[in-house]
């Protein structure tokens, strides 16, 4: 019986990878070109919002996964802390960018939508608020993944990072709803509630979200894969200048 | 634990400790923000509580990476490990004399800072009190930053850029305290969040620091 901790060897992983790789990939992009295409030219404008709604099928993945994709790292750092495997910690350091990335596409394509419908580039909206705030513990993971020479100790500084800012992520998105009552509409895609977002617009968004969770998985793999070589090729210059 | 917490206080206390520095960076701030909205009484009261807790908040920051910075060169910090005391109570202790350093003198001095803002009669009552209960946890957290960047040579811009998404759920609650205090609003509900905040960040986040603190002394 294989455990999933095979993977857990870089050259497993690099092996892996090789095959799965290229279909992620491929599924990626074939699902944000139909999703995307789907959503901006095969649905009707909405009676209020006219064509500014259809910056959901960004705004709302990307959104998705800055979110996961701090679960992600969080994961992956427990798994670092816990059994110390380095495709662990590497693939956390991989997904910051990523994540900081979607995080800042939210935000932006949130402004580009928010000033004609609400009026305004920017509001201090709790929901606003707690995705830069965000934001910036993505900014603080990353240099501090930057500031460190040893790899090792550098793994072990971000992982407890990541565990301590999760908590404090999780306390600023609550203490803000305190602070500002919101503009920001609730959640559209809960399981639970009569008044969902309608059908037509939903398929094409649920194909978008499917793809910027493709996207980002193909971005972390070919990150890690990055990381592992470098990681090699430094280990074989150093074994070179000492043989 | 008693000697440690007495030879850092001493330290903070003599000169090049940096004692008052925090509490002069207050004042400045608090001086420095008239000039920069204009005098008006009404304006200055009205965003005095959160001037005040910004102020003490950055105070708070400017002292930080002295918290280790000076035990980690002369080697201490080692010495201090390898100590029967276990590595909690060495960065509680830290986080400790660090407070009452910087936190207290900030809390005792800020009715009078909270003058020079005009800040309305009910408000002072408050104010010292939101500061007392949240500057344990300003300086807990940064403990924390400080211990995370205790090796590096530029560490300080780190450790600020670190430790401030840290501090905005005691800010928000803090400055809600002191806000509806000067207004005489009811404060039970966030002072009683403040409060869950630091204790829940003393009794958890010595471990987090020790943690890391052995990776850097490792």
């Amino acid at each position: 019986m294989a455990s999933i901790w095979e993977y857990a060897n870089p050259r497993k992983f690099i092996r892996t990878t090789d095959v799965v790789l290229p279909w992620v990939t491929a599924a990626a992009v074939l699902c944000l070109v139909g999703g995307l295409i789907w959503g901006f030219f095969f649905t009707p404008e909405d009676y209020r919002q006219g064509s500014t709604v259809k910056i959901i099928y960004l705004h709302v993945p990307s959104a998705l996964m800055a979110i996961n994709g701090w679960l992600m790292m969080l994961a992956a750092s427990l798994i670092w802390i816990v059994r110390r495997h380095h495709v662990s910690a590497l693939a956390a350091r991989a997904a910051a960018p990523v994540g900081a990335t979607m995080t800042l596409i939210a935000l932006i394509t949130g402004a580009i939508w928010g000033q004609p419908m609400w009026g305004t580039w920017w509001a201090w909206d709790p929901r606003l608020t707690s995705f830069l705030i965000l934001f910036l513990f993505y900014l603080g993971y990353m240099a501090l993944w930057a500031a460190i020479e040893n790899d090792d100790t550098a793994a072990d500084l971000t992982s407890v990072l990541c565990l301590v800012g999760s908590v404090f992520a999780l306390l600023s998105r609550y203490a803000v709803n305190f602070w500002n009552q919101g503009l920001h509409q609730g959640a559209t895609l809960s399981m639970d509630k009569q008044e969902n977002i309608a059908d037509i617009f939903w398929y094409p968004l649920l194909v978008c979200m499917a793809g910027f969770i493709l996207l980002f998985l193909a971005l972390v793999l070919l990150r890690t894969r990055t990381e592992i070589r470098a990681r090699r090729m430094r280990a074989l210059l150093a074994r070179e200048r000492l043989g | 634990m008693i000697a440690l917490l007495i030879r850092d206080l001493k330290l903070a206390l003599r000169a090049g400790g940096g004692f008052g520095l925090g509490l002069a960076f207050f004042l400045i701030v608090t001086v420095l923000v008239p000039f920069a909205v204009g005098p008006e009484t009404g304006l200055l009261a009205r965003i005095a509580p959160g001037i005040l807790w910004l102020g003490a908040l950055l105070a708070c920051l400017l002292s930080l990476d002295r918290i280790f910075a000076l035990d980690w060169e002369d080697g201490t910090l080692d010495l201090m490990a390898t100590a029967p005391l276990p590595m909690e109570a060495i960065v509680t202790l830290k986080a400790l004399a660090h407070w009452l350093t910087t936190g207290l003198p900030l809390v005792l001095a800020a009715p009078l800072f909270g003058l020079l803002m005009s800040l309305p009669g009910e408000g002072y009552l408050w104010l010292v009190l939101s500061l007392a209960i949240g500057t344990p946890a300003l300086s807990v957290l940064g403990t924390f930053g400080a211990a995370l960047t205790v090796g590096l040579k530029r560490g300080g811009l780190l450790l600020s850029l670190l430790v401030l998404p840290l501090y905005v759920p005691t800010l928000i609650f803090g400055a809600e305290v002191a806000r509806r205090g000067a207004q005489g609003l009811a404060v039970e509900a966030p002072l009683l969040l403040l409060a869950g905040i630091t204790c829940g960040s003393i009794a958890l986040l010595p471990f987090a620091s020790a943690a890391v603190l052995r990776v850097n002394l490792r």
